[in-house]
Order: structure tokens, then sequence, then C-alpha cells
């Protein structure tokens, strides 16, 4: 792992810069650190950063940007006679990759000498089965221009190495040496040192919106794919979900949508009663040794990971809902509504219950932020407690309320878990809450896990699916958001 | 005067006894207070039906059945040439360790007397797959031990371990073909006479998973550590990212539309689904940097960027509860804006930002979404990674995937493991939880 490796010696080299830095400044004022600017470690920092940062940023670039100019090179390489009809340019690169790692594993492991594997002529010698005879499998049989650009590739990226590692030790030497000569008693070291971390401190903050624009890129290019490989009014409009490997898939994210809506709609219908109940009981009724025994063990519930509630409705909520609904003569209904374990029901009632405290603890805070004199006068004026609390401080409180249930529904249409295990996998419009069907998040689970081809509409379909859940929760949040900001300012 | 009369009439005659208005306003204040009750009631229920369901189901797999067998380890099967060479010893395969096993297993039977018609395969039968494969693993280590008889504590087959747990009954295995009525005899007999015991189960919490075959061998410790690489990762990363931005947004940035669009981006970034940092660590690490897939490093680098706003919220909540007076003093006597945050505001705020990132981490812990998409399912990591760079890059699982692993398989004893996979990944989240709420109770300071 050379990067580590390379990493390493740029921290030993700052330490050491650290030193020397420092050193530098104090034998500059023959000893006396009351003559320096900056206090004596400044020095130092400032010579260990100046060589460090410029270059671990130089490293950190490097790495991001060589597989695109490698990619870019090597798939020049191949002609356009060697792609099939049915693949694609990526398709082939990823076989490249894969030859190119074969080969790399095989010289590791001492195998082949490099000048052996340098040899190798696809033309002559069944280089899978060579490789095969080594140790390493190659899923299928290695043409000609594929072990070319594969050899291409190898060779490329170890020159890039190779240069990456002496940029990178130049750029840190100079620094070094920059900063080290620069060294001197009247050299304002702390100015230097404070701006230089206040940049860190910007560029980590910044790493936010990085962040963000990742996401959305990393989707946007990705769907912009899947729009030049299947239609798009079919997605948006289309009525059925379908995918299949003939190439004819029918991708409409419709009745995908309609399963995120009906599960959260369920599950919003057990969460908001509950928790809006829960939250009036503890802020208006409870005294203090309910309110802080209660209070927090309804937020347990918020701290279970969703695997454990889709185990729950797995094994759990999916076979106790056919027992009752299931099973025919032998049920506890007589009745035969329900097939297997995943349902919406299943699905939405334990999503429900995992929202229960998170509509309990915002309305709480909502409902205390209520002022008090607005209780007083209504209780003043003669009306009980539960007649204050309907007609004054829940409409008081609804414009924050309805954020707090919006909240819930952006959670309730982003959970993967929970629907993953508990909602089934079929895509319908269906009305009966006792069917599987399927949401947006399952399917983009089921599309992108195993063995993914990303050149087909099957895969790519994913990428439209995230973005659409992605701008759908975006917009819920921002909406809440300024319901919840608007109401605060409201009694501030 | 007139109106006093109707007012009177109108309420009732006495102050001592209710009217209908007010009994009735009395019966829905006390239905409204009994909605609020039962909904408490509700949610504490679920919680306790949920605890309850864990510790029941998930108990089981702590526990596993054993069968001791004393094993003649046959030189005539094992070393042939007797000259006790390795590389021979080696090529014997596990087929070639199932007749000595079958061997043993009549042995016991018939030295405790118990009657059985059935065939000597089928007594074998209740010894799990595992067995051939833990008796050549020794034999390999020890090969002066062949020609010696041995003891052994095979693992049971699943449906054995079932069948002492409750949870194969002999009504429901008509269609089984893994085990007969037969064999549960000769379980019962063995069982009597000690041969077969239920024990603590070690594997579990440090062994590795297995396949779909062998639910009895399987265990959650490989993926333990594919976890704890995982969260070293977002440690090393997203503790100091996240301080330095606080620090940024709470103590020098100025009011300006980069700070606005970093702000607001950090609260939208802590509401995006888990799911969608899967697919930027789809997109971003493993199809464009190409990164290993199924590595924990990927898996730690997603984590980090979702744990981030979590991190970030947290720290910029306690540097802002540090006095301002902190500031002014530091600033007083000397200090540059920079030796007062670094100096006195940041250690001040130290025990929150703890406490923060450790409630970050178990969140992140728990996590299972975007380790679907980065590939962190579907395979068997046998092995426990030997080294940091191997445990880093190279394939494993993580707790919650193995979990999610073992609840799609087809047969009912991985639910079991499971439950216990969830019972250790709680055992986790509370301890976490609870240094967090002790360090705060400790360390925190009221100004």
């Amino acid at each position: 792992m050379p990067v580590f490796w390379l990493v390493l010696i740029l921290l030993a080299l700052s330490v050491a810069g650290f030193f020397l830095g420092r050193q530098r400044a104090l034998a500059s004022v023959g000893g006396n650190s009351k003559n320096l600017h900056s206090l004596p470690n400044y020095y130092g920092h400032n010579v260990a950063l100046s060589g460090l940062v410029p270059a671990l940023g130089i490293l950190v670039i490097w790495l991001l940007a060589q597989p695109f100019f490698i990619d870019g090179r090597v798939s020049g390489l191949i002609p356009d006679s060697v792609i099939p009809e049915s693949s694609s340019r990526g398709l082939v690169m990823s076989d490249v990759r894969r030859v190119a790692e074969g080969l790399d594993i095989v010289v590791a492991s001492g195998g082949m000498t490099p000048a052996e594997v340098r040899a190798l002529d696809a033309e002559t010698t069944d280089v899978r089965a060579e490789l095969g005879k080594l140790g390493v499998a190659l899923g299928s049989d290695v043409r000609p221009e594929v072990l070319n650009a594969a050899q291409a590739y190898r060779s490329l990226s170890s020159t890039g190495k190779t240069a990456m590692t002496f940029v990178v030790a130049l750029v840190a030497a100079l620094g070094f040496a920059y900063a080290y000569s620069k060294t001197h008693k009247d050299f304002r070291a702390r100015n230097v040192v404070e701006q230089g971390v206040l940049g860190l401190l910007i560029f980590a903050a910044s790493l936010a919106i990085l962040t963000t624009v990742g996401i959305v890129l990393s989707m946007f290019f990705e769907t912009i794919n899947f729009f030049g490989l299947h239609n798009w009014t079919d997605f948006f409009f289309g009525a059925t979900w379908a995918p299949n490997f003939r190439g004819d898939s029918e991708l409409s994210i419709l009745p995908l949508i309609w399963g995120t809506l009906y599960i959260s709609v369920i599950a919003l219908l057990v969460a908001v009663p509950i928790g809006l109940f829960a939250a009036i009981y503890l802020s208006e009724y409870a005294n203090n040794a309910v309110r802080s025994f209660a209070k927090p063990l309804l937020e347990i519930l918020a701290g279970i990971p969703t695997i454990v509630y889709g185990l729950f409705a797995l094994l759990t909520v999916g076979p106790m809902l056919v027992r009752f609904f299931g099973q025919g003569d032998n049920g506890i209904l007589g009745v035969e509504w329900m097939a297997g374990a995943t349902s919406v029901l299943t699905a939405g009632v334990v999503m429900g219950i995992m929202l229960i405290p998170f509509v309990s603890s915002l309305s709480d805070d909502i409902i205390n932020a209520v002022p008090q004199a607005m209780r007083d006068g209504s209780l003043g004026l003669g009306a009980t407690k539960s007649e204050t609390i309907r007609q004054v401080v829940v409409p008081a409180a609804l414009p924050g309320i309805v954020g707090a249930v919006l909240l819930a529904a952006s959670r309730a249409i982003g959970e993967t878990m929970i629907v993953v295990m508990g909602a089934g996998a079929i895509a319908k419009f269906s009305v009966n809450p006792l069917e599987s069907m399927t949401t947006i998040t399952t399917r983009i689970v089921s599309q992108l896990t195993g063995d993914t081809d990303f050149a087909s509409p099957e895969t790519l379909v994913a990428f439209a699916l995230g973005l659409t859940l992605f701008v759908i929760t975006l917009g819920l949040n921002v909406l809440a958001l300024a319901i919840v900001r608007k109401y605060r300012e409201q009694y501030d | 005067m007139s109106e006093n009369t109707q007012n009177t009439s109108r309420y009732g005659g006495s102050l001592l006894k209710q009217s209908d208005r007010t009994r009735r306003r009395n019966a829905a204040e006390k239905r409204f207070r009994a909605y609020g009750i039962g909904a408490i009631g509700i949610g504490l229920l679920m919680l306790f039906v949920l605890v309850f369901n864990i510790v029941s189901k998930g108990t089981g797999a702590f526990q596993q059945t054993f069968v001791t067998l004393d094993v003649e380890l046959l030189e005539s099967k094992l070393d042939k040439n007797g000259n006790r060479d390795l590389a021979d010893i080696k090529k014997v395969t596990t087929f070639g360790y199932s007749p000595i096993i079958r061997k043993a297993v009549e042995t016991k039977v018939a030295s405790l007397g118990i009657e059985t018609n059935l065939k000597t395969k089928a007594m074998a039968g209740i010894l799990s797959k595992d067995a051939a494969a833990q008796l050549r693993e020794y034999v390999v280590a020890n090969p002066d031990q062949i020609g010696e008889t041995v003891e052994f504590r095979f693992l049971a087959q699943s449906r054995v371990d079932g069948y002492l747990k409750g949870r194969v009954i002999r009504a429901n295995i008509a269609n089984d073909k893994n085990i007969s009525p037969e064999q549960l005899d000769l379980v019962d007999a063995l069982v009597a006479s000690g041969v077969i015991v239920k024990t603590f189960n070690l594997d579990f919490i440090l062994g590795a998973d297995a396949s779909d075959a062998r639910p009895e061998a399987a265990g959650i410790g490989v993926s333990m550590m594919g976890s704890l690489f995982m969260m070293l990762v977002v440690l090393a990363l997203a503790l100091p990212i996240g301080v330095a931005a606080s620090i940024y947004l709470e103590e020098f940035a100025p009011q300006n539309w980069l700070t606005d669009i970093i702000e607001v981006n950090i609260s939208n970034l802590a509401a995006v689904p888990s799911i969608v940092f899967g697919i930027l660590g789809l997109a971003v690490f493993i199809n464009y940097m190409h990164l290993p897939t199924s590595a924990p490093l990927v898996g730690g680098l997603v984590l980090t960027l979702m744990t981030l706003p979590t991190i970030i919220i947290s720290t910029r909540a306690s540097l802002k509860s540090v006095p301002p007076s902190i500031r002014a003093a530091a600033l007083g006597v000397g200090a540059s804006k920079m030796q007062s945050v670094f100096h006195h505001v940041l250690p001040l705020a130290a025990p929150g930002i703890l406490t923060g990132t450790i409630i970050g981490l178990a969140q992140a812990l728990g996590e299972t979404a975007p380790l679907l998409l980065i590939g962190m399912v579907g395979f068997i990591a046998s092995n426990p990674p030997s080294g940091i760079a191997e445990g880093l890059l190279s394939p494993n699982s993580a707790m919650p995937a193995q979990i999610f692993e073992w609840a799609k398989r087809a047969d009912p004893a991985f639910y079991e493991r499971a439950w216990g996979g969830i019972i250790i990944l709680l055992i986790f989240l509370v301890t976490m939880n609870t240094v967090a709420v002790i360090l705060r109770r400790r360390f925190e300071r009221r100004w």
C-alpha cells in the first residue's frame, strides 16, 4: 500500500520539519525567545504545515484525477470493432480493469515475473487459462485488444503512481525548504500559521457543500445516461414496473410512488395520533416523575437501528398479521385475505412505531414553546384543561405540528430497511393494505445489489429513483423547516 | 332579575349538584387524559414487546448443541504411507474423514447400548456438516495424534439443535429430509446419557459466518471486525473534520452567503435518507475511484459522510454553550482569536463534543441501508482480517449487514442467529450511549 507509506513519510517529514524550524528560529535570536515575533512553536508549525498541507492536497487530487485520465487514455485504445453489440465501452473497460488487476495479482504473488507478464500475447496463448493456473480467475476469455488495453492500463497506472510519489515528495520538500528559509526572528509565523489553519477550517466546513454536490452529480449523470437508454415519459408517466433482461423493461416510477406513499400514510396514521397525544400528555399533564421516566423510554424507540425494526416486521409482525388475516379456517379471524407475511400493513405499522418518538419529541418542543399566558388566559375564562389544549394550545402549535408531521413523512419515505424486509417486491396499484407492494427505496436496493451492469437501464434506473427520492425528501424538509421556523418567530 | 332566574333554571338549582353540561365537560376532560395515557402506554408497550421479542428469540443463539465423541484417528485412512508427511495428510479431503466420524458415532451408540435401527450414515447425520472439517483441521495441526483416540466436541446439526431448543417439533418434520423421527429418538437417548449437551456457544460471538447448509456454525465475530474497522475510519475522519467545520461556523464564519449555503447544506444533509449516501458511495468510491467493493474502508467513508452532520450539529451546540466571557478573557490577556478558541474554548467544549461523537458513532454502527449498496452483503467472510490494511481493504461484512443476510436466508435456524446478532448489536449501542450519558453527567459544566 504505497499511498499509506507515502502519507507516513510525509508525517515523519513534517515532525522533523517542526523541530528544525523551531530550532532555526531560536538560533536566529541566540536562544532568547523573547526576541522572536511569535512563540517558537509557531515557527515549527509553519515549517511542518507548509510542506504537509500542499503535499497531502496534491496527493488527494491526484488520486481522484488519475482514474479519470487513465480511463480516458485506455478506452481510446479500444477499437469500436471489439465492442460487442449488446455491450458498451464501459463494460469492455471493466473487463480491461479486471484483466489488469489479475495481472497485478499474479506479479504480486510471484507467479510470473513482470517481464513475463509484459511478454504475454493473447493471440498465441490462452491468458485466461494461464492466469487460472496461477490462481487468478477471470470471468471471460481475454481478447488481444483487451489484453493490450490492460497492459497499457498497467503501465499507465504504474507510471502514474511513480509520478505521483515524485511530485508529492517534491512539493513537500519545496514547501519545507521555502518555509525553513523564511524562518527568521522577524518572520510573522503566528499570523501565517493562523491564516493557514483558518483555511483548513474553511475547507472542512465546505466539505458539506462538496458532499451535496457529490450526491447530486453522481446521481444526475447516471440519470442522464438512463434517460439516454430509456424513454423518460415511460419513467414518469408509465403504469408498470417490470424490469427484465430482454431489453424491453417497463420502468415506471408511479407504482413505486404509490407503494411508498401508501406505506408512509399508514405509518403516519399510527405515529401521529400516538405521538401527538403522548406529547400533549407529557407536556401538559404529566408530573416530573412520569416525564423523566416516560420520555427517555419513548426516545429509546428512536435510537433502535432500523434493521431491528425490519427484522421485527419480517419475523414477528408479518406472521402475526397472517395469523389474523390469513390461513383461512386455521387463522384467528377465519379469513384468507393475506397471502404472505410481507404487506403494506406490516411495513406501515412497524414504521409507525419507529416514528412515534420522532413525532412526540418534535411536537413536545413545539407545544412547550406556546406561551404560558395563552393557557392562563383560557383557564382563567373557565375552560377545562382539555378544552384549553384543544382550542388554544394545539391551534397555536398547529403550524409547528404540521412541520413535525412533514419531517416524519420525509423520514418514512426515505426509510429503507423496514420496507426492504417488510413490504415485499411486487409493484402494483392496489388499495388492499394486506397485499405486498414495493417502494422506491426497495427498488433502489434490489436494482443495485448483486451483479450489476452499469450500462443497462435496469441498473441505471436506480439512480433516477435515487434522485427522485432525494428531491422529494429535500422538498419536504425544506418546507417543514420553513414552517417550523416561521412559527417559532411568531412567539419569540 | 328575570335574567337571574333564567340562569338558575338553565344551570340547575344548586352549586353542589353538577349540571349535565359540567358532567359532560368533566367526562371529556377525563377521556382526553385517558387518550394521552393510552398513547404513552401504547408507545411503552411497543418498546416492551420489541425488547421482549428480541430477548426471547435471540438468547437461543448463545447456546448450541454439541455432541461429544471419541474419535479413533485411523492411520489407514488418514496417512496411508505412515510417514506423517504433512503434504500427504493434507491430500485427504473432508470426505475422507466422514467414515471415521461415522465409525465414532456407531461405537458410541453401541457402547451405550442404545437400540436403533438407523443406518450408520443416518446416525452420523445428527452431526453438523462442519464436523469433518473440524476433524481435518485438528489432524492437519496435530499429525502426531494419528493412530490415537481423541475426544472431540462436534456441533450437532441445526435440526437437532432446534429440537433441543423447541424450534423443531416431531409433528412438523414429516417432510423434512434433514431429520427423521428415528434420529430424534437417538438424540433423546444420547441426551439422556449426556453425550449431547446444550452449552454456551462462544463461536457465535467470535466466529465467522457459515454457508446456507450449516446454520449451526455461523457466528458474528468476523462481521464485528468489519464494523470495528468502519468505526475506526469514521472516527478518524468524521471527528477532526466535524470539529474543524464546527469551529469555523461557530467562531470564525462571517455572516455571508457562503456561510448560509454551508449551514443550509448541513441541515439538509442531516435529513437525507441514508440510502442516498449509499448511492453516492457506489457511484463515487466504487465506480469512479475503483476502491474495492465490500471493503470496510468504503463503508467507513460512506458512514463518515452520513455522520458528519450529526457531529457538526452537536459540536456547534457544545461550542455555543461555552460562555463568551471565556473568549473575552483570553482575548483580554493578549491571545489571538485562534489561540482563544484552541487553547480555551475547545478544551471546555470537549466533553460535549465527545458525547456527540459517540452518539454519532452509535448511529453509524446500526446503519444498514448504505452498506447494502456498496456490497457488504451476500458473501461469506470466513476469516478474520490479519492486519490493519487487510481489515480496511479486504471484503468483509458488518454487524447489521450480517443480520440482514441471515434474515434473508431460507432456513429458520438463521433467524435465531439474526435475533442473537441484534442482541449483540444492541449491547454495543446501549454501552456507547451509556458512556455518552455518563460523560455528559460527569464532565458537563453549567455556566
